[in-house]
């Protein structure tokens, strides 16, 4: 390795954490609890069975999972300034992302709800709760124990799924590589670069995951 | 001070109970016996609306309630006053025994936090739970589970408690612990609606005893009358079939 490309990536790997630590990590938690809350009302709609929004979830679930990420962000940034309403690249990709996370956690806290034995809700009547305060203080907290490892998943994919913001002009981790790229003419090291740092905040994720497991292990 | 009047429920096209009737008395111990299918435990559940009888009137309190057409508020006013003990437990999983029992007060009947623990801990002393206020549900064997089941029943000082097979989901050593804890009961006076299959229990602990079948009461009286000197031929069978399986065996009340 020459000198000028160790050069590059020591001054690089900053360039590229600092919008990665500002940019992509809030874009993703922003979005993970805005999707969280879809998440928890779209399923709730569902298991009570509300009329009218129940098929609006379930529409509502077909339509984000059955179409590209990509395409929904184009469709939002590119697509409903024609229709008069701009909305800026950041708020643009939360939208986007938390609804997109939003339709999969749904399914995820759905299964997760059903997992609780009904007996245990008809317990809750019996001893005169009403169904909120049974969802409240029963299911929900057993069912976001269910549900946990497989929120951590999405939470990791959405980590890098934010790299897709680039191509509605966010200025995250990976836009920001591409731009040195560009000007230094190394995209396989500063390509490699960028994945290592990405790895890194998986990783990061992922031992969190491990702890929060651990945690909830109490019953 | 509860009778089901002419009870019918359906699942489907099949007819579960066709036209049960059955009183309870203050201060009763009232035991159903009956093979299984014969619609004992749906008519538990339809008494305190865990099903919906699409024929039939409740008595409580002096007052008549119709089965099949009743409001929110009367299921839960009438609820408050009764307690249910379900054959799986059904503790909540992630509350620990005093907790379990607390909840009904604390939630559904806001009582004061302090009283309610004070109350919950003596219902789990009296099940014989001293030592496993914070224990979880996992934690605790099956009698012990069911025992908090009971702690849970009765700390909201019910007027009458509806048992479910109670001890049909224990291993056999552990059945004696939890009709111990009942006849406890029974014996301070407490009105129990009883589904079960123990035989030596509900001959020891029962003031009636109703054997159903095939969605009706075949025949009801007292325990000398329905065990010793059985009139029906539905009857006879079954307690003839019982006595020879070791299942519903004597040897496991004290």
């Amino acid at each position: 390795m020459t000198e000028r490309l160790v050069q590059i990536l020591l001054d690089s790997f900053t360039q590229i954490l600092i919008p990665g630590l500002l940019v992509t990590i809030p874009l993703t938690l922003i979005s993970f609890l805005f999707g969280l809350i879809i998440a928890v009302c779209t399923a709730l709609v569902q298991i009570a069975h509300v009329p009218i929004l129940r098929p609006l979830a379930r529409f509502y679930i077909w339509i984000i999972r059955g179409t590209p990420l990509l395409v929904q962000l184009y469709v939002i940034f590119y697509g409903l300034p024609s229709l008069g309403l701009t909305v800026d690249a950041f708020p643009s990709a939360v939208v986007v992302f938390s609804i997109n996370t939003g339709a999969y956690m749904a399914e995820t806290i759905r299964a997760s709800i059903e997992a609780v034995p009904y007996g245990q809700i008809e317990a809750g009547y019996v001893v005169g709760m009403n169904f909120p305060q049974i969802m409240w203080r029963i299911v929900l907290p057993q069912a976001f124990r269910i549900a946990f490892p497989s929120l951590g998943n999405t939470l990791i994919g959405l980590v890098k799924d934010t790299s897709l913001a680039a191509n509605i002009t966010v200025l995250e981790m990976f836009m920001v590589t591409q731009q040195i790229a560009a000007r230094t003419y190394e995209p396989f090291a500063l390509y490699m670069e960028v994945g290592l740092i990405y790895l890194i905040f998986s990783t990061v994720l992922t031992k969190l995951q491990a702890l929060g497991e651990e945690k909830l292990k109490v019953y | 001070m509860l009778e089901l009047q002419q009870i019918q429920k359906n699942f489907g096209t099949q007819s579960v109970l066709k036209d049960v009737s059955l009183t309870v008395k203050k201060g009763q111990v009232v035991v159903i016996l009956g093979p299984s299918g014969s619609g004992k435990t749906t008519l538990l559940r339809v008494a305190n609306f865990l099903e919906r009888a699409d024929r039939g009137q409740l008595l409580f309190d002096s007052k008549s309630y119709d089965l099949n057409n009743l409001h929110k508020k009367e299921i839960a006013s009438i609820r408050k006053k009764t307690s249910f003990v379900f054959q799986n437990y059904n503790l909540f999983a992630n509350k620990t025994a005093l907790q379990n029992v607390t909840e009904g007060l604390l939630i559904a009947r806001k009582i004061p936090k302090i009283e309610a623990k004070k109350r919950g801990k003596a219902a789990l002393d009296k099940v014989g739970l001293s030592d496993f206020y914070d224990a979880y549900p996992h934690q605790l064997s099956g009698g012990q589970q069911q025992r908090v089941g009971i702690a849970r029943a009765i700390v909201t000082q019910p007027e009458v408690i509806y048992f479910d097979e109670p001890t049909s989901a224990l291993d056999p050593e552990l059945v004696g612990e939890v009709l111990e804890v009942m006849k406890e009961l029974a014996k301070e006076g407490m009105t129990m609606l009883i589904v079960t299959h123990e035989m030596a229990f509900a001959r020891q602990v029962a003031d009636h005893v109703v054997f159903m079948a095939d969605g009706f009461v075949v025949e009801e009286g007292t325990p000398q009358e329905i065990f010793d000197r059985p009139q029906k031929e539905r009857t006879k069978q079954f307690l003839a079939r019982i006595s020879d399986d070791p299942c519903y065996s004597v040897e496991y009340v004290l």
